[in-house]
């Protein structure tokens, strides 16, 4: 399916990502479904965060940090491990926090859901390689 | 979103025919590929806002940029459309991306 999509937008003159308005991806899935706790959580991040009051970055940002994925990226990712990977992008990006920090929160937040025997590696957040900061 | 007190000169009023500029992007952009080079009818002007292409970037999008409705003929836009004759699609474009209609 990726490489059908990617040989699609190859012949569409240079469109961003995620602008295949027209293109033949075939019928849009309109079926709702129920969301995952992970799923509301980073809902709620990203509106606390792009709250008036926090202001750590633009709804308009969200967006370019969404369509600057690759084709391979933006086609195997679902909604909202879009979000949760721009939201930590665009974290680093505004140096709210550092790669660094990061990795010691997640770490830290692992060995507690194992301590609790909570198996974290069954609802560990999609890790990202960073591949997706803009410059 | 904020509006400004004032009624500052705008472009185009409700009416006009209007041209969806075809020139390339780069970054993010709030005219859609597959409607750039068409043309429609103003229906409304919502007012002006901060440019979301540059609040993109984390800058101020000032000055402020007129955000139109913009009504098109399905018919126009999709070749061999195989709905209703009339039907129409409405879009909301800021300024920087419009042309009076017939323009290049």
């Amino acid at each position: 399916m990726t490489e059908r999509f990617n040989s699609l937008r190859a012949d569409s003159d240079g469109r961003s990502v995620h602008d295949v308005g027209g293109l033949a991806f075939g019928p849009i899935d309109r079926e709702e479904h129920d969301l995952a706790l992970w799923e509301k959580r980073v809902d709620a991040m990203m509106r606390a965060l792009g709250s008036p009051t926090k202001r750590a970055f633009t709804v308009d940002a969200m967006r370019r940090m969404i369509e600057s994925y690759s084709e391979q990226q933006y086609d195997a990712t679902d909604y909202y491990e879009k979000w949760v990977r721009a939201l930590r992008n665009l974290l680093l990006e505004q140096e709210i926090f550092t790669d660094a920090e990061l990795d010691a929160k997640i770490d830290n937040v692992r060995a507690a859901f194992i301590a609790e025997g909570r198996g974290a590696s069954h609802e560990a957040v999609p890790r990202d390689t960073g591949k997706g900061v803009a410059p | 979103m904020s509006r400004t007190a004032s009624t500052p000169a705008q472009r185009f009023n409700i009416g006009d025919r209007v041209r969806i500029d075809s020139r390339p992007s780069a970054g993010h952009c709030r005219a859609p590929s597959y409607l750039r080079g068409q043309e429609g009818t103003v229906t409304a002007i919502h007012g002006r806002f901060r440019n979301p292409e540059q609040l993109a970037y984390m800058k101020p999008g000032l000055p402020e940029v007129t955000l139109y409705k913009v009504r098109l003929q399905q018919t126009h836009i999709w070749q061999g459309y195989g709905g209703f004759s009339g039907d129409e699609i409405e879009v909301d474009i800021y300024e920087h991306w419009l042309l009076p209609a017939g323009h290049a």
